[in-house]
């Protein structure tokens, strides 16, 4: 017998308002021992929920609602939560995305490794140590017989959801599922967690269900891809069959965003700077975190700022907007040097710089109208009252493609992730500026929603000659988007310059590791980026 | 907001109409009262039975009537005094928030120096002092209360003032003004809300016990802490052998029953606001 796991036409329901709604619509599944199936799709897919059901688990507030979850002759659906508890860890393990939040933080990383086998039985406390240390060891961990000893807040995310892999490992389960490992990593960090999560699975020879909405990621992972939406599956293949001819047109568009290309600018000439922040050093208390940063952004062009977090790509935002004086330097915009400090800049200044949060979410408060988010803009900066604010809010409103009937009057709860994000682009829009600093505004959307983001920004740059100071670490967004590209490393400028020259070798050695993290969409990319390393390490 | 309302559990259902029942026999008591609040009505000591459905008291006064006043006094001075304790302390504890700095120490320094004294013993000071006038009775206490609604506030608005859509108002340029009344004030609500519940129960314990103790409000004025106290020793006396004569030793339960089911009603209304305001956060 060699399937591990078999879902038959699995209906899964979840409680609102108005009733029970379906979210997973009659789905089916197989998983061979020792293969990796990679589950892709957008947010509200059902990915994680299908993931989750391959433990016999459903989140509350949802209920299995019809067909059957065989796990090596377990009937999960519906089983006694006596038998869910012999099968979890010990059998079945679990990777959540946010190690963080999974691990608790008062116990140290190597108590909670050894909870799992201890609890059930399978060997005692002093073997379950010594078995830890070996997988912090081949999960390349630092130091790894000491690694175990410190906290969850101790090591780095990377780190953590290394040992939370290590953890998942712990009874040599026959299946482990990964909820999105590395969707909150750096690109530079992601790289090893996959590379360890990747050679560890395959040497345990354990079957892995590997849940993602990077498709380049999936590549690397999964021996078989199964596309969702909307709760049904739309096609599933072995990988590189999948990658080479997806048969529906939703896997296409899937594969198409990447792609995403706006149309060659018509002059070449560089135009005269609109922001120059010049020699800028900033510290939180006496942590230095800017040191000697200098940018400038041309009229009507993209500069895209990329680096890892922590590197201070944020701050310099902070800088420029006038949340956190500098400690030296300064910066001029259109000539005019800016006021350290954002309540002393007169209005009139500050309408013309406008930013865009990362997370939508906290940047709107949940408590105000569209109407009064967008209005109160209006009036501020324009002093515009009454009916022609009412018509400029729908012309906003227009202008982002939401329909100012039915939008005027809703709260941001009532608004997908995609639409609060144009929402907070309208509102920057609201104030007629010049300048718009987008920090990460992609990062937590969906690719698809992610590239209707980035086709609306260059359709206002192209209208409006808007300049953009666009902060992200994600360096497909950077070559379909940007004129000019700063890299930051540790709060300083490691590279600046236009995107071909960018794009072209020779590279700074930081540009270079960064460069060649960034997952590709062919299957042998990680491989290939190993054996590389592997190789300059070795002639170093 | 009807929509909301119909929506509430049973529970809370319950707790809403009781308080309107309360509150409508606190407004209408002069045309529901059967005797005046403060003059002899009969014999002392009746058992309940017609006229006086709640017998009398040690003077002959009408139990039902005084409880009825009772209701009038204890409650809207509890009511008065929260709310004077929450703008206070509302008011400062979001102002201190949001000003950070210097006020922000020096208020909650202050804070700490009022929480550190006992309530009841510094109430009972000034109230010695100052004599025991319903002003002086409000104002002690809704000073003494503002400062657990100045420590919720400022802790409520810390947490949303890190929120980015204020870092977008500063960015515009905003005001203290707007701020706080536009931008802070509207998503504490709720849990200010729930407070001002829980506070109301205190505040409203808080003034029977001191009128228990002799310092609240003065006879003749009826209100159910001292009413407590004359009848408490009653228990003891009171002959259990027959229907008719236990209703003597049951007259302090009437006030305290009135406290208490006061109280849990509130509670039964916090619960769900708490509940509303936990469902909004996701």
């Amino acid at each position: 017998m060699n399937t591990l796991l078999e879902i038959r036409e699995l209906r899964i329901e979840a409680r609102n308002a108005q009733g029970w709604t379906e979210i997973v619509r009659g789905v089916d599944l197989t998983l061979n021992r020792g293969e990796i199936l990679g589950l892709i799709g957008e947010s509200g897919a059902g990915k994680s929920t299908l993931g989750l059901a391959a433990m016999g688990h459903v989140k509350p507030g949802c209920r299995v609602s019809g067909g059957s979850i065989r796990f090596d002759g377990h009937e999960l659906a519906g089983a006694k939560p006596a038998l869910l508890r012999r099968l979890h860890g010990r059998r079945i393990a679990y990777v959540a995305q946010s190690s963080a939040a999974a691990f608790n933080p008062a116990w140290r990383l190597i108590a909670q490794y050894c909870e799992g086998p201890v609890r059930h039985r399978l060997m005692p406390r002093r073997q379950a140590e010594a078995e830890a240390v070996e997988l912090y060891r081949e999960m390349r961990l630092p130091d790894p017989d000491r690694f175990g000893a410190r906290y969850p807040h101790q090591v780095s995310g990377g780190q953590l959801q290394r040992a939370m892999t290590a953890m998942a490992l712990s009874c040599h389960p026959d299946l482990i599922v990964f909820d999105e490992p590395t969707t909150a990593l750096d690109v530079t960090t992601q790289i090893e967690v996959l590379a360890a999560i990747r050679e560890v699975v395959r040497r345990h020879d354990a079957a892995a269900i590997y849940i993602t909405h990077d498709l380049a990621v999936v590549a690397q992972m999964a021996d078989r891809v199964k596309v969702l939406l909307k709760g049904e599956e739309v096609e599933e293949a072995a990988t590189r069959r999948m990658l080479a001819h997806p048969r529906e047109d939703y896997t296409r568009s899937l594969w198409a965003v990447r792609n995403f290309q706006p149309a060659p600018r018509a002059e070449q000439a560089r135009p005269e700077p609109i922001l120059r922040i010049e020699n800028v050093t900033a510290s939180y208390g006496t942590h230095p975190v800017l040191k000697q940063v200098s940018i400038d952004v041309p009229r009507a062009r993209t500069v895209a700022v990329v680096g890892e977090s922590g590197s201070g790509k944020s701050t310099t935002a902070r800088v420029v907007m006038g949340l956190l004086p500098p400690t030296g330097g300064g910066v001029v915009f259109d000539g005019q040097p800016l006021d350290p400090v954002c309540r002393n800049r007169p209005r009139a200044l500050q309408r013309r710089v406008q930013m865009i949060h990362q997370m939508a979410d906290t940047a709107l408060n949940p408590r105000h109208r569209i109407r009064e988010i967008l209005g109160r803009p209006l009036e501020f900066f324009l002093g515009l009252r009454g009916r022609r604010k009412e018509a400029r809010i729908r012309d906003l409103l227009a202008e982002i493609e939401l329909e100012p009937g039915s939008f005027i009057d809703r709260l941001p709860g009532e608004l997908s992730g995609g639409q609060k994000q144009r929402l907070c682009i309208a509102r920057a829009l609201a104030a007629e500026p010049e300048l718009i600093i987008c920090d990460e505004v992609t990062s937590a959307l969906d690719q698809l929603v992610a590239e209707g983001i980035l086709r609306l920004l260059d359709r206002l740059q192209r209208d409006m000659g808007l300049s953009y100071l666009f902060i992200t670490h994600d360096l497909a967004t950077v070559r379909s988007i940007a004129d000019e590209v700063v890299v930051m490393q540790n709060g300083a400028v490691v590279e600046q310059g236009p995107k071909e020259s960018m794009f072209r070798p020779p590279h700074h050695p930081y540009t270079e590791k960064l460069l060649s993290s960034v997952p590709e969409m062919d299957p042998d990319w990680l491989s290939r980026v190993l054996a590389q390393r592997e190789a300059a390490k070795e002639t170093a | 907001m009807l929509r909301t309302l119909k929506a509430a559990p049973l529970s809370a259902k319950i707790g809403m109409l009781l308080i309107a029942l309360y509150a409508f026999v606190a407004i209408f008591a002069p045309l529901i009262a059967p005797y005046p609040e403060a003059g002899i009505a009969g014999a002392r000591y009746l058992p309940w039975a017609a006229p006086h459905w709640l017998g009398t008291d040690a003077l002959g006064r009408d139990v039902l009537s005084r409880l009825i006043y009772g209701a009038r006094n204890t409650v809207g001075i509890a009511l008065l005094t929260t709310i004077l304790a929450f703008v206070l302390g509302a008011t400062l504890g979001l102002l201190a928030a949001t000003l950070g700095g210097w006020f922000d120490t020096f208020s909650a320094r202050l804070v700490d120096v009022l929480m550190a004294i006992p309530s009841l013993i510094f109430a009972l000071l000034i109230l010695t002092i100052s004599g025991t006038s319903a002003m002086a009775l409000v104002l002690v206490i809704a000073v003494l209360d503002s400062t657990r609604v100045y420590r919720l506030s400022r802790a409520v608005a810390q947490d949303i003032l890190t929120m980015d859509y204020i870092e977008v108002a500063r960015m515009r340029g905003e005001g203290l003004g707007w701020i706080v009344r536009r931008e802070v004030l509207p998503n504490a609500g709720a849990p200010l809300t729930a407070e001002f519940g829980l506070r109301f129960c205190f505040v409203f314990l808080f003034i029977s016990a001191l009128s228990f103790l002799g310092l609240g409000l003065q006879p003749p004025t009826a209100d159910w802490g001292s009413m407590v106290r004359e009848s408490a020793k009653l228990i003891a006396f009171a002959n259990f052998a027959s229907w008719q004569a236990a209703t003597f030793g049951l007259a302090p339960l009437l006030p305290a029953g009135a406290i208490a089911l006061l109280t849990v009603a509130v509670n039964l209304v916090v619960d769900w606001i708490l509940h509303l305001s936990s469902g909004l956060k996701e």
